[in-house]
């Protein structure tokens, strides 16, 4: 597929939240545009397994681009999220104080937002906290309240984010790895893929654990990225009758400690620990970082009841070595913008990581010609289990297929999954549809859909069963038919 | 929105809802409906391809699909409608809002209603089994549909954890279907399913089993290759040292099953938190009037016989209260789980009821006594009655009758407490 000949204006290697907000908007201008990721989904890195929230920004050291692009970047989120049709709420955040120091930390945080210029900021009292959230933990002296803090979906603001990117004009190439880059003299002229190499003017590393590998490849060695996971546990939108806000403890050097959260879509989540680990693809859970979660979480909140969790999972942070993101356009190599180290505030910096990449490749000299025709809008597929009684009515009269529920706990229609396997950026694995409907996603964990999502995407695909994938590659989810002889 | 006024409606069309739509039309029910979500009725039987349902409902030795088509016939012959892929978005006491790709959404107002809803699988969330996350990891259910129903294998290798019904039924079906089961391992030490399963589906298959072990880890990125095990000790926990790694493609869970209360809660009934279904009296009636309850939405039964049989009462008090022919008032007592009982089914009942009839307390042991078991029912501090059973498991519900020569004894009771202790 990768022809010699074309020449993409700007190639941007990583479709994760970071590369795809960048691809849309880059597609703001004229240029020739490709977004490429190795795995089979967008958002299949760091992207899928973070907290998932939109920090206020008080944490990052005052002056650093964390610092800036996080706070810049919460700013943006009411527009990108309108914009895009994702899910988001802006519902504020706490950092609880529970032991003898923390309301020095508080204090000290405070004091950081402040510098940091973000808005709003205010110190509440044990009781006030507890009136707020009646199942904290007794414990609790006194907590950091930050109303721009909120929640979104992720994968969501992803896919939304690169289908916006494809409708105006981005080319999107997935399980296309970048196994190097094509140089001539110091210059970068493209990119090597196994499947040939790929011509561009300029190439921006979004590639999030991987970045400082293809770093290291133009020359740039000092930068090295540590694996650092966090795992975490979901609980059933029922445990969400305990858990109301996003409830931080106070920070460590490592991390910003284990919380309670409710999600986006109404469920409950703990985590995460901090673990560093030298595989970028382990993202196991182990039985003693669950424990030291339920553990942590359990000190916020006592009342909190195991039996109401669904699913474990794991991230990995891609930490840097210097602290600070590395997002930059180095001299040495022209044509290359690098974005490494982007941990923890990455997913909230991101819209504003967009603006700041762009203009580092207006600064390194790509035209920024506006493109008129661009469309920042989108409009995501309507889930069957937000409408109202008439909607549900007017849809179902159009299309029967919204009135035929295939996942019961989430009540995804068959409909829903049909749009999403024809969507600007098709789901055309079984984890992909799920970020984008949610099937599976509930308390039976896709007891009940699969035999039948197995069936609907083989159609809507066009493929038989047996191409069905979980996650691409070789997780086929059936392996055979019955009563077929074997060799 | 389409409107429809219904006598008894009947939400799930597996056996419970089946029997209980059936017996509510010849109690004299109108209009009964039954609302189904799936595209076929029957609810889980069309997919146990298996034998041994209805031995004694029927008096014969039937498979599920063939159980169900006797009632889903009988239940037609009667009279009642049947709604299928037809989903319940909201329930109250007597309006449930219902849609299907037919008709869009439907109003449905009956003067009665029966939770028919069964129950669903634990997914390995629920066990926070650490690892990966690979494509291969199934409830025994999950993959019972996919083999019996879609004709598709979800692997070629097995490790089953978890020694219920449906794993133990798999493992023999996987086995004749010409893939491998490496290996069952039980966290408990004893069967959590019914013997004869054991014996036909384990035993007479060479399956190796093994007891006190469970999942410790899952290995493999994209599709499952291998699963640690591990042996426990009487706390469930790992004992070190004891990790084996077994290669396989497929990891099937068969860890329990949940009565699917989801929409008896939005509904406003008073759910058991022991059974994980409503509180029920010997009519089945909930904490909610005019909402029955029958089969495995009340809670897990063994048999289907069983839940045919509750089903039954569900559907003939349903009717009635329909009817308007609920009676006078009723003077309740409480029924306890005693020694090494876990629960009990009914929780609350109407001696004046045993008039009528016999009433049949279900209940479940927490531990196995593999001994002569006397089983004693108290009311206050004088027993009641008193049976000899040549042993008791977990698997394997109880039954005791109560009958009308017990009514005397009951009246100013305040609590029947039942016990299941070694004789
Ligand atoms: C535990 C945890 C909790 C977090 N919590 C929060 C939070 O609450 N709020 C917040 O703001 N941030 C949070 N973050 C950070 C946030 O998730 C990340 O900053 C953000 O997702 C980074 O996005 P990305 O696009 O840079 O990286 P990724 O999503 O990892 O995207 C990189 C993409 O590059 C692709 N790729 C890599 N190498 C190649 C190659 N050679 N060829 C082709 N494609 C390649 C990958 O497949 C991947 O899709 C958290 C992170 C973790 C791990
Ligand atoms: C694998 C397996 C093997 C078994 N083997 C035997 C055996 O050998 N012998 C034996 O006697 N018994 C056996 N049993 C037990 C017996 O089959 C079950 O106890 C019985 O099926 C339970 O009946 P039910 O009607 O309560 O639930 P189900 O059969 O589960 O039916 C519930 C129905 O309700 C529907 N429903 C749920 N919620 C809604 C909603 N909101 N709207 C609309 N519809 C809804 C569901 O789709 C389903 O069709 C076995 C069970 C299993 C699972």
């Amino acid at each position: 597929m990768a022809d010699n000949k074309r020449t993409f204006d700007v190639i941007i290697v990583g479709a994760g939240v970071v590369g795809s907000l960048c691809a849309r908007e880059l597609a703001r201008y004229q240029l020739d545009i490709l977004l490429l990721d190795k795995c089979s989904d967008v958002g299949e890195g760091t992207t899928k397994a973070n907290t998932a929230i939109v920090h206020a920004g008080y944490d990052a050291k005052p002056g650093s681009l964390k610092a800036t692009l996080n706070v810049a970047g919460n700013a943006l989120y009411d527009e990108v999220c309108a914009e895009l049709d994702v899910d988001f709420d802006r519902c504020g955040t706490y950092v609880v104080g529970l032991a003898d120091g923390d309301e020095s930390t508080l204090q000290a945080l405070l004091a950081r937002g402040l510098e940091n210029g973000v808005p709003a900021l205010e110190i509440i009292s044990g009781e006030e906290m507890r009136r707020r959230e009646p199942a904290l933990t007794s414990d609790a002296r006194a907590a950091l309240y930050a109303p721009s803090g909120g929640l979104v979906d992720p994968f969501q603001l992803c896919y939304a984010a690169a289908e916006n990117a494809v409708a105006n004009g981005v080319e999107l190439r997935l399980n296309t790895e970048v196994t190097g880059l094509w140089r001539n003299d110091e210059r970068i002229v493209g990119v090597l893929t196994p499947a040939g190499p790929i011509r561009g003017r300029y190439v921006v590393i979004a590639a999030g654990l991987w970045a400082d590998t293809l770093m290291h490849q133009a020359g740039l060695d000092s930068f090295a990225i540590r694996p650092r996971k966090g795992e975490y546990f979901v609980m059933d939108k029922a445990a969400a009758d305990v858990v109301r806000n996003v409830l931080f403890p106070c920070p460590t050097s490592v991390s910003k400690g284990i919380l309670v959260t409710r999600t986006i879509h109404g469920n409950v989540m703990l985590g995460p620990n901090a673990v560093e680990q030298d595989d970028k693809c382990d993202l196991s859970t182990t039985q003693a970082g669950l424990n030291e979660v339920m553990e942590g979480a359990l000190k916020l909140v006592p009342g909190l009841d195991s039996r109401h969790v669904i699913r474990t999972f794991a991230g990995l942070r891609a930490g840097g070595n210097t602290g600070d993101f590395y997002i930059d356009a180095p001299r040495s190599t022209p044509g290359l913008v690098v974005l490494a180290g982007i941990e923890s505030p990455g997913l909230t910096a991101a819209p504003s990581i967009a603006r700041y990449v762009t203009a580092l490749l207006g600064e390194s000299g790509l035209c920024l010609e506006p493109r008129p025709a661009f469309s920042p809008i989108r409009h995501g597929i309507p889930r069957f289990s937000e409408l109202d009684d008439a909607e549900r009515e007017a849809l179902i009269a159009q299309d029967p297929r919204w009135g035929r529920i295939i996942c019961r706990c989430e009540m995804v229609s068959e409909a829903e999954i049909v749009a999403a396997c024809h969507a600007p950026v098709p789901a055309r694995t079984y984890d992909a549809l799920k970020r984008r409907v949610r099937v599976g996603s509930g308390r039976c964990q896709g007891g009940f859909d699969q035999p039948y999502v197995i069936d609907i995407m083989a159609r809507e695909l066009g493929v038989s069963p047996l191409e069905i994938t979980k996650k691409g590659r070789r997780s086929q989810m059936v392996v055979r038919r019955t009563k077929e002889l074997r060799a | 929105m389409k409107q429809l006024q219904c006598d008894v409606l009947v939400i799930g069309a597996g056996p419970a809802g089946l029997a209980a739509a059936y017996e509510a039309r010849r109690t004299g029910a109108a209009n009964v409906v039954i609302v189904e979500r799936n595209d076929e009725a029957g609810g889980i039987l069309p997919q146990c391809i298996h034998n041994g349902f209805g031995v004694r409902a029927l008096g014969a030795d039937l498979t599920g699909p063939e159980y169900a088509y006797r009632w889903i016939d009988r239940a037609r012959k009667e009279g009642v409608g049947i709604l299928s892929r037809t989903m319940v978005l909201g329930l109250e006491a007597q309006r449930a809002v219902v849609a299907n790709p037919r008709e869009g959404l439907v109003d449905i107002m009956p003067r009665a209603v029966v939770l028919c809803m069964g129950c669903r699988e634990r997914p390995r969330g629920a066990l926070a089994i650490p690892g990966e996350r690979p494509a291969g990891v199934y409830t025994a259910g999950t993959a019972q549909r996919l083999v019996n129903m879609e004709g598709y294998m979800p692997g070629s290798r097995y490790v089953i954890l978890g020694s219920g019904d449906i794993g133990m039924i798999m493992a023999r079906r996987l086995t004749l279907e010409g893939a491998e089961v490496a290996e069952m391992a039980e966290i408990l030490p004893y069967v959590s399913g019914l013997r004869r399963n054991l014996v036909q589906c384990i035993r007479d298959f060479d399956i190796p089993l093994s007891l006190c072990t469970t999942v410790t880890n899952v290995y493999g990125r994209d599709r499952v290759e291998a699963v640690e095990l591990s042996t426990v000790d009487e706390r469930w926990r790992p004992v070190p040292g004891s990790q084996r790694r077994v290669p396989c493609d497929t990891l099937l869970l068969s860890v329990g099953l949940i009565p699917e209360n989801e929409l008896s809660r939005v509904a406003g009934v008073a759910i058991d938190p022991v059974t994980g279904g409503p509180f029920v009296d010997e009519r089945f009636a909930t904490s909610v009037p005019g909402i029955f309850a029958a089969g495995n939405v009340v809670h897990v039964y063994d048999l289907v016989d069983d839940v045919t049989e509750s089903a039954l009462a569900a559907g003939r008090s349903a009717a009635r209260h329909a009817m308007g022919l609920d009676g006078g008032p009723r003077s309740e007592i409480e029924l306890a789980a005693g020694d090494n009982v876990r629960h009990v089914v009914p929780h609350r009942l109407d001696p004046g009821s045993l008039e009528q009839g016999e009433v049949l307390l279900h209940l479940r042991v927490r531990r196995p006594i593999e001994a002569a078991t006397r089983i004693e029912v108290w009311a206050d501090d004088h027993r009641l009655l008193s049976r000899r059973l040549r042993y008791v498991r977990p698997a394997e519900m109880v039954t005791i009758a109560l009958q009308e020569q017990h009514r005397a004894m009951l009246e100013g009771a305040r609590r029947l407490t039942i016990h299941a202790q070694e004789a």
